[in-house]
């Protein structure tokens, strides 16, 4: 049996994992936002048509 | 986005790295948000003095694209004054010269932020806003940051346009066109920069000085900046009743605006007076201090104004 390579690269001290994380999920809840807003407009803009464009 | 060293992520034994450990705080500091409050409420007051009824979510999205330009600007300008902040006692704790974000990295988010904004405004509002909005930040970054702050000491006053536009910004994106009172009310902002700005350069004219920052106190000396410290709070006092007179406004704001003019020249006379020791100092970070105090109070007087007539319109 083949032993598996010893991991390599950068190793994040754990603050920097914590931080990587609050900012991913900043990320997220920024594009969540985004999405809310865009569908909110979309409704404004266009009209509760938008979604029967043959009605 | 933490790499210290683009070569420790070369394959190899592991590399623990401590720098550049930033969070989503440290990010938002990177947006000047005491700036980008101000800018949110100056928009604010420039969307709700517009002809027309505003749509609440569009109005609430074009705020926010405003509020992330500002942001964006703010972050660019950290990231080409990094070698000035780490000299000055007050933004040497900023996240690029603390060494909390990497130069890059505050470009790139700062670079990120400014395209989505002005897309956005443009997608929510109007070409009109979202190119001012364009142009606001160009304005101050470029013309601004990279030029005129290490030339001229006329660095601030030029540049004040740029701190001045959102009103102009935001009338744009509510009724898709500029008006007189918008005009006004980048003129009261425009103005007020400078006693603003001057007011701390007395009292932090060295920092500037070692900054290689050409500052009025320090290229014109403090006794010619006092005296313009005064000229443009004359200026501005009854620029600051011009939107009530002209019936941009209401009673509620005529009254504020006459009623903080007079400790506005007041605070101004004295610093035009009092030129020797601590009690200069003090008095200029007073006016320093009533001069924010003033334009939150007119602004935000517009807002109230404006804004309860808005809340009438709804049935809210």
């Amino acid at each position: 049996m083949t032993p598996l390579p010893l991991p390599t690269g950068v190793r994040l001290t754990e603050q920097q994992l914590k931080n990587r994380r609050m900012r991913n999920i900043a990320i997220a809840l920024c594009v969540t936002l985004l999405v809310v807003l865009f569908y909110a407009i979309t409704i404004i803009k266009v009209g509760p048509g938008v979604l029967h464009p043959e009605g | 986005m933490s790499l210290a060293n683009p070569q420790s992520s070369q394959a190899g034994p592991l590399v623990a790295i401590e720098e550049y450990s930033a969070g989503p705080k440290e990010y938002f500091a990177l947006l000047k948000p005491r700036v980008m409050s101000l800018v949110v409420l100056t928009a604010l007051a420039g969307m709700l003095a517009a002809p027309g009824n505003l749509n609440p979510v569009v109005g609430f999205a074009s705020l926010l694209a405003i509020a992330v330009g500002a942001g964006a600007a703010g972050a660019l300008n950290m990231w080409w004054d990094a070698d000035i902040d780490i000299q000055m006692a007050r933004t040497r704790l900023r996240p690029v010269p603390a060494g909390v974000i990497a130069s890059n990295d505050a470009l790139a988010f700062g670079l990120i932020l400014a395209l989505l904004s002005v897309l956005i405004l443009a997608v929510v509002a109007n070409f009109l806003a979202a190119g001012l909005l364009a142009f606001t930040i160009f304005f101050y970054v470029v013309i601004y940051s990279m030029w005129l702050k290490r030339w001229t000491p006329q660095n601030i006053v030029i540049g004040g346009a740029a701190g001045a536009l959102p009103p102009i910004v935001g009338c744009a994106a509510a009724c898709g066109h500029v008006t007189l009172d918008s005009f006004v009310l980048f003129a009261i902002i425009f103005i007020w920069t400078p006693p603003h700005f001057w007011a701390l350069a007395l009292v932090k004219c060295r920092d500037y000085e070692r900054a290689g920052v050409p500052m009025m106190p320090n290229v014109k000396g403090p006794d010619r900046t006092r005296l313009e410290i005064l000229a443009y709070t004359l200026l501005l006092a009854p620029l600051g009743v011009l939107p009530w007179l002209m019936g941009a406004a209401g009673a509620l704001y005529g009254a504020t605006s006459v009623v903080l003019a007079l400790p506005l020249i007041g605070f101004a006379w004295r610093v035009f007076r009092v030129r020797e020791g601590v009690e200069a100092n003090k008095i200029a970070m007073r006016l320093f201090g009533f001069t924010i105090l003033y334009l939150f109070a007119l602004f935000g007087v517009i807002v109230l104004e404006r804004g309860f007539g808005l809340f009438a319109h709804w049935g809210l």
